[in-house]
């Protein structure tokens, strides 16, 4: 049983996101406020896969927990089933269109969950997140959450470390040094890739994925949304470059235009 | 309308000054009515100073116990307390870096109203309209802040910070604070020090040589790191992912969220050209490309480019600027 006083058995909770896996152009749908992802993969933000990672390993390690949570459409199943493949054993799918919701919206939405799962008896010591979207990169779900189940949060983790009833987080500080906080569980964390290498789903991971049941929820309230008025994309420029070669042979062409610069020694 | 702007101070070789990021988001805020400075921990004369060449009208300063390490929520509760302190305070702004972004979200999240991160310009008052980066900085999004307070993070390196043209004489106060228990049960314990930044000689560099994932390991540096040294005044620059997977350290990092530099000559060799990272050396002289994609955009915005493996290239540009050399 989880219970942060017994220093053992972590629940944590993981919150992803499906995202369009972008490659070099992108375009629109006809109405301007999406990306039309109609002929494009998907997955989530490296940030998302970190914070899975985190949340497997504090599980493993304390014989505790994983779950991971989105809220999207129905497709969503394909990351959750990535994440339960990779060591998560739950999955929840609040199934929603993402595209109507603003960050408010979603953080009420996983409060929603993580209240009802206490309901039945099921306390996350841990709820991760990633630091912000690769879509909509709007930088607080995580915090906005954590005022909503009274929990403190940290943002921007790279690495953490349970032991008792604190979780030790290390992020990057501002001058390029580590940050270390010490914060009692239950707490929100919000992570930065980095710190982990996300592992890859072994086929037996993949095979028992697939038995897992996906617990759908159907979200309580109307949401917000975002406020999106509509998307832009920049200009087209035209390519002005002059390419000087190709492979190592190029390298007489390079050095010409080193000493034409003048900064060669 | 008066701005809040929440900044940011580092200590440099010559002392402490406002980040350049936070001058970026004193320029933007400019523009859109008075400004009011926040300043945590301490506000040095060199600082208030340059607050002043902003032409900011108001210095509020944060200090004592609460503010002696970092924590998120005590900073927000400070800048409540100015929002609610100042007179018709209707924005608040702070640059888009890693605090800012925390920062702010708290903020927003206080006072119940919307946050945009990353905006690169502000259009109209009421309400506020919004261009920010989104999709990795592929595409802008306008979004309205329509709330009583608009929350924004600016986008780093997406304006020039410029001084007013005629500076200001701002008062200094202390801003009273009370911040609650609650607001420390997320605080830094400790800090370890990173590698010693050396981004000055970066900065100043007449050539930069760039790296990005397709160095493809912290191995992979060997070849850029000798050709910085048959250049004349090099220096390496990498991209987020170089410090993110830790191949480099974070002083580096070129980019809206790391240095911005005007080198004579960036040669970018394999990074993509993403908008965060084009903010940070867009104003470079000439960008030489070596990438295996000639479709990467860093590439087609390039004025030169060679395609292929960097692994290959740049050995055979070395062993190059060695043969002339000794020839
Ligand atoms: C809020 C925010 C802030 C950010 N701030 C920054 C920032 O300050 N600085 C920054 O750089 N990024 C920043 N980013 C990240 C940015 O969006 C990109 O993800 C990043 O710049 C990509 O790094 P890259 O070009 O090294 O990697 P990739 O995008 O993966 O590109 C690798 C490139 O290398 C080429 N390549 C691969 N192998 C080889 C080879 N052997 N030889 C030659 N070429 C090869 C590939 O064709 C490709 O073009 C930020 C993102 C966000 C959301
Ligand atoms: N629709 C969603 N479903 C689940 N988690 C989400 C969703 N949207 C955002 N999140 C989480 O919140 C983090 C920050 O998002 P944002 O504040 O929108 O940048 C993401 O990295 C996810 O972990």
């Amino acid at each position: 049983m989880a219970n942060p006083s017994t220093g053992s058995g972590r629940r944590v909770l993981v919150c992803i996101k499906r995202v369009p896996d972008l490659g070099g152009e992108i375009s629109l749908t006809a109405d301007g406020m999406s990306v039309d992802d109609s002929n494009l993969g998907h997955t989530v933000s490296p940030h998302e896969e970190a914070a899975v990672e985190l949340a497997i390993q504090t599980a493993k390690d304390t014989g505790g927990e994983a779950t991971v949570l989105t809220l999207g459409s129905s497709d969503a199943v394909e990351q959750l089933r990535n994440a339960l493949a990779l060591g998560c054993t739950g999955a929840v799918l609040v199934e929603a269109d993402a595209s109507a919701y603003g960050p408010a919206d979603v953080a009420a939405a996983i409060a929603d969950v993580v209240r009802e799962h206490e309901r039945a008896g099921t306390t996350y010591d841990l709820v991760l997140l990633g630091n912000d979207a690769s879509d909509t990169g709007d930088f607080q779900v995580g915090i906005r959450l954590s005022y909503l189940l009274d929990r403190p949060v940290v943002a921007g983790v790279s690495t953490l470390g349970v032991s008792g009833d604190r979780v030790t987080a290390r992020g990057q500080s501002p001058d390029g040094g580590t940050e270390i906080y010490e914060v009692p569980l239950p707490a929100v964390l919000t992570v930065m890739e980095g710190g982990v290498e996300p592992r890859y789903p072994s086929i037996p991971g993949r095979m028992k994925a697939k038995k897992i049941k996906i617990e759908e929820i159907a979200p309580s309230g109307e949401p917000a949304g975002s406020g999106r008025v509509r998307l832009t994309l920049p200009p087209a420029q035209p390519s002005q470059v002059t390419v000087l070669g190709e492979g190592p042979e190029a390298a007489g062409a390079v050095v010409d235009l080193l000493e034409k610069l003048g900064v060669t020694r | 309308m008066t701005v809040l702007v929440l900044v940011e101070t580092e200590t440099e070789a010559e002392g402490a000054a406002v980040a350049e990021v936070s001058r970026e988001t004193l320029t933007l805020a400019r523009a859109l009515g008075d400004v009011h400075a926040l300043v945590v921990g301490e506000a040095p004369p060199a600082v208030v100073e340059q607050l002043a060449s902003y032409g900011v009208q108001r210095v509020l300063v944060a200090g004592g116990e609460a503010y002696s390490s970092y924590a998120a929520a005590a900073w927000a509760t400070a800048v409540v307390a100015a929002v609610r302190g100042g007179d018709q305070v209707t924005a608040v702004a702070a640059a888009g870096t890693p605090r800012g972004n925390e920062v702010l979200a708290h903020v927003a999240c206080r006072l119940g109203v919307a946050m945009a991160a990353n905006v690169v310009s502000v259009e109209g008052d009421a309400p506020m309209t919004v261009s920010r980066q989104v999709l990795g900085g592929s595409a802008l999004e306008v979004m309205p802040l329509a709330d009583s307070v608009a929350v924004l993070s600016v986008a780093g390196h997406a304006c020039d910070p410029r001084p007013a043209e005629s500076a200001s004489s701002p008062e200094v106060e202390a801003l009273q604070v009370e911040v609650p228990e609650a607001d420390l049960r997320a605080r830094v314990v400790r800090t370890e020090p990173g590698e010693p930044d050396e981004s000055g000689s970066l900065k100043s560099a007449r050539v930069v040589v760039g790296a990005g994932r397709g160095a493809g390991s912290a191995d992979g540096f060997k070849d850029l790191v000798e050709l910085t040294e048959l250049l004349d005044n090099a220096a390496l620059g990498v991209s987020r992912v170089v410090t993110s997977l830790g191949w480099r350290p974070h002083h580096e990092q070129v980019g809206q969220t790391g240095s911005r530099v005007t080198p004579d000559l960036y040669l970018a060799c394999g990074i993509s050209g993403a908008i965060q990272h084009w903010a940070g050396m867009s104003s470079s002289k000439t960008i030489l490309a070596i990438n295996t994609d000639p479709d990467a955009p860093m590439v087609t915005k390039a004025h030169y480019a060679v395609i292929g493996d960097l692994h290959e290239i740049v050995p055979a540009i070395n062993e190059e600027l060695r043969r002339r050399r000794a020839g």
